[in-house]
């Protein structure tokens, strides 16, 4: 019984990501029409925001402490972050260990850039073209995104720890144990998740950005500049895959090829809940993450070898065959 | 000839002599001199370039015919490649039955693919074979290592039974690929001046089995079920209007490319009898489709040129090192020569394939035809200038 609860939290935990990631490329894809095969890498840059940042703060002076030498016979050289001689060592130190949180903070204005900056750049070229054309031009995005990133970081994981407070085991319900950080991670991409629906239900310029999802035609009629508020929706999706990314980097190492690795999936996701349905993306990403947990349950694998590794796709193709439009897709979208 | 065109046999001509040729054309510079890097012309490179051709053909007839973009074409290569090795390891060393295996359980895996697939169009169809191929690519990983043999690859073993020949040559070691005795190794070197030629026995295999692949495509293209496929493409819903059922067409579409590429996966295997799962990842998948795109979907000749210029580049690219880069900039003073270099560095190398989505998206973005069409403009612009010249020449009398 513990083993199956543990793993329907690894589940939910692995499908706070999928869920996140699905939602952004639904917005994407109910908005504009594009179809992003460059999502995965504004996740993975997410992640390195964070990367980024934790090497900013640890950017040090050096100062040379004659009283001590190093093991060579040397003296000393001592490395002071500038965080830490600016603020003092306590505040300076507790800055760079919750370096990962506040990089929540420095990756959404960021990421909202990277997501403007790609929409004017070069999707919008892209709007009158054939999605087979879109899902060329982002394929390619993203590879070059993602060489950008190794060219830069190199092709080695780097470890974002989470802030010691955050990184031990908490008790989630009596008797299971559970790490604190994935608790964390779960509970910040539901209000992440929530954060987007309010603000599409209960903001004018949600208002405005539904009633251009439902007829975009129409809303232009109505002299409101529908593209400007589109593109500003691109934006949030980049903010949201961004965090994902943040929040993901002290369960797994940051490497730049985790956007291709979690952009696969998060098709499929976005496919089982329906194109163009929000809550359907969010629902099918929390789903998959606890079918494809349960399914690495010691009794589904001995039942059925190698379950684990398909579950995803299985359970893709079936929905796909059975409800074309996924589990709550609406009519009319990509048929 | 041939039941062709004019204008196609020329093409195919061209192609045929462009390959038999290749040892020389792709061997421009002397050995030892600077630019020997950029040669391509040994057998290795030389068989990946016909072999990927034959691969991008295959995807070609699905992608460039049909529109239906798939995003799991290697499991295809896959297949072929294992059902090739098992052949090695089953029957004889002799390449004719493991080809013709390979073609064949890839053309059943693909009909099995493709009937579910087809059920669905447009980015649905894209999912679905991605979602095939991600799971036979996992499967190959775990549960199917007792044929796959997992992480480590198919490899052959001396103690395979091989049916039609030894398990072991007279040495006691494995014997090699082969067609009728003619080892898919052997090479002759003919050496004139500074240059040597290599002719290997294997691309000459591969360069007429992707000719034949080629005449085949071509055939397709002009038959009235090529024409077929092309008018799902512009408009599926008319066609079912007329009363015409599109679903035989494009799954047979989808099955011949299918074993387009379990032939190329067969080809490997042949001259190099090992097989991987990585071969069946997503994003080798990808590459065809790259390969496709940038020479000119639905063209006849776009996706051979296409893997070529990706196959060459990734070899010739990737061997760029720093050195080499100091040497090109050394005429340069030092502190532009550093600056040069580090700007360059980044593109070449281990960084090749940020050269080649730039490429790409450059190629997707303003020349939709690839390099094909890129050349046909090339073309009509020389052809409007001489036009004018030849009206300036004519009318320059009358002054």
């Amino acid at each position: 019984m513990d083993a199956f609860l543990l793993q329907i939290l690894n589940g939910l935990d692995k499908g706070s990501a999928y869920a996140l990631i699905a939602l952004g490329l639904t917005l994407i894809f109910g908005t504009l029409g594009v179809v992003n095969f460059a999502h995965g890498a504004l996740f993975m840059i997410g992640a390195f925001c964070s990367v980024t940042l934790q090497r900013l703060l640890n950017l040090s002076s050096e100062t040379i402490d004659p009283t001590k030498t190093d093991f060579l016979g040397n003296p000393l050289k001592v490395k002071t972050p500038y965080v830490e001689s600016w603020f003092g060592p306590e505040l300076g130190g507790t800055i760079i260990e919750w370096s990962v949180p506040l990089a929540i903070l420095f990756a959404i204005p960021v990421m909202l850039f990277i997501g403007y900056a790609m929409e004017r750049g070069l999707i919008k070229h892209f709007y009158k073209r054939p999605h087979a054309d879109q899902i060329l031009v982002t394929f390619g995005l993203a590879i070059v995104l993602q060489e950008i990133i190794k060219a830069v970081f190199g092709a080695n994981p780097i470890q974002t720890p989470a802030p010691d407070a955050l990184s031990g085991v908490v008790e989630v319900l009596p008797g299971i144990v559970y790490p604190a950080w994935r608790v964390v991670n779960f509970c910040f991409s539901l209000v992440v998740i929530a954060g987007v629906f309010a603000f599409l239900q209960f903001t004018t310029f949600g208002m405005v950005v539904r009633a251009g999802m439902a007829d975009r035609e129409t809303v232009g009629l109505l002299g409101i500049d529908i593209d400007k508020r589109f593109t500003a929706m691109f934006g949030l999706a980049a903010a949201v895959a961004g965090l994902a990314g943040v929040m993901y980097g002290p369960i797994n190492a940051p490497n730049y090829h985790m956007g291709m690795d979690f952009l696969v999936l998060s098709f499929v996701v976005v496919v089982v809940g329906g194109m163009g349905s929000l809550p359907g993306a969010v629902a099918a990403g929390f789903l998959l993450g606890v079918l494809e947990s349960l399914a690495s349950l010691e009794v589904v694998i001995s039942a059925i070898p190698g379950i684990n590794q398909i579950i995803i796709y299985l359970v893709a193709i079936v929905i796909l065959l059975t409800r074309p439009r996924g589990l709550m897709g609406r009519k009319g979208v990509m048929e | 000839m041939f039941g062709l065109e004019k204008k196609d046999t020329t093409l195919l001509i061209l192609v045929a002599i462009l390959t038999m040729a290749a040892p020389f054309i792709l061997n421009p510079f002397p050995e030892g001199s600077g630019l020997a890097q950029f040669n391509a012309g040994y057998p290795d490179l030389m068989q990946r370039f016909v072999i990927f051709g034959i691969f991008a053909i295959g995807f070609n007839i699905l992608f460039g015919l049909t529109g239906y973009l798939s995003f799991g074409h290697a499991a295809f290569l896959g297949v072929g490649s294992y059902s090739a090795v098992w052949m090695f390891k089953l029957l004889s060393m002799n390449i004719i039955p493991a080809i013709i295996l390979s073609v064949i359980i890839s053309g059943l895996f693909a009909l099995v693919i493709g009937y579910v697939s087809l059920r669905r169009t447009g980015i649905y169809f894209s999912i679905l074979t991605l979602a095939f191929a991600q799971m036979s690519f996992a499967l190959a990983y775990s549960v199917l290592t007792p044929i796959t043999n997992g992480e480590t690859g198919l490899q052959l073993t001396l103690d395979d039974p091989r049916i039609l020949g030894a398990s072991a040559t007279a040495d006691g070691s494995i014997p090699v690929t082969n067609l009728f005795g003619l080892e898919m190794r052997s090479a002759f070197d003919l050496a004139v001046g500074p240059w040597t030629f290599t002719f290997s026995a294997g691309y000459y295999v591969c360069a007429v089995i992707m000719l034949l692949a080629f005449y085949l495509s071509i055939r397709i293209f002009r038959s009235p079920f090529g024409l077929m496929l092309r008018a799902i493409k512009s408009n599926q819903t008319r066609m079912n209007y007329t009363g015409l059922n599109p679903k035989p067409y494009t799954l047979a579409a989808f099955v011949i490319s299918g074993m387009y590429a379990g032939l190329a996966g067969g080809l490997m295997a042949s001259m190099d009898p090992l097989a991987g799962a990585e071969r069946m990842q997503w994003t080798a998948s990808g590459e065809v489709v790259l390969m496709t795109i940038l020479g000119g979907a639905g063209t006849l000749i776009g996706p051979v040129l296409g893997a070529g210029a990706i196959k060459y580049m990734e070899n010739i690219f990737s061997k760029i090192n720093d050195n080499v880069l100091h040497g090109w900039f050394s005429f340069m003073p030092d502190g532009i020569e550093n600056f040069m270099v580090a700007i360059v560095h980044p593109f070449v190398g281990k960084g090749w394939h940020l050269t080649l989505g730039i490429i790409f998206m450059l190629v997707v973005t303003f020349l939709p035809g690839g390099l094909v069409e890129g050349g046909q403009r090339v073309g009509k612009a020389l052809r409007r200038n001489k036009d004018e010249d030849s009206k300036n020449a004519s009318t320059e009398p009358a002054e």
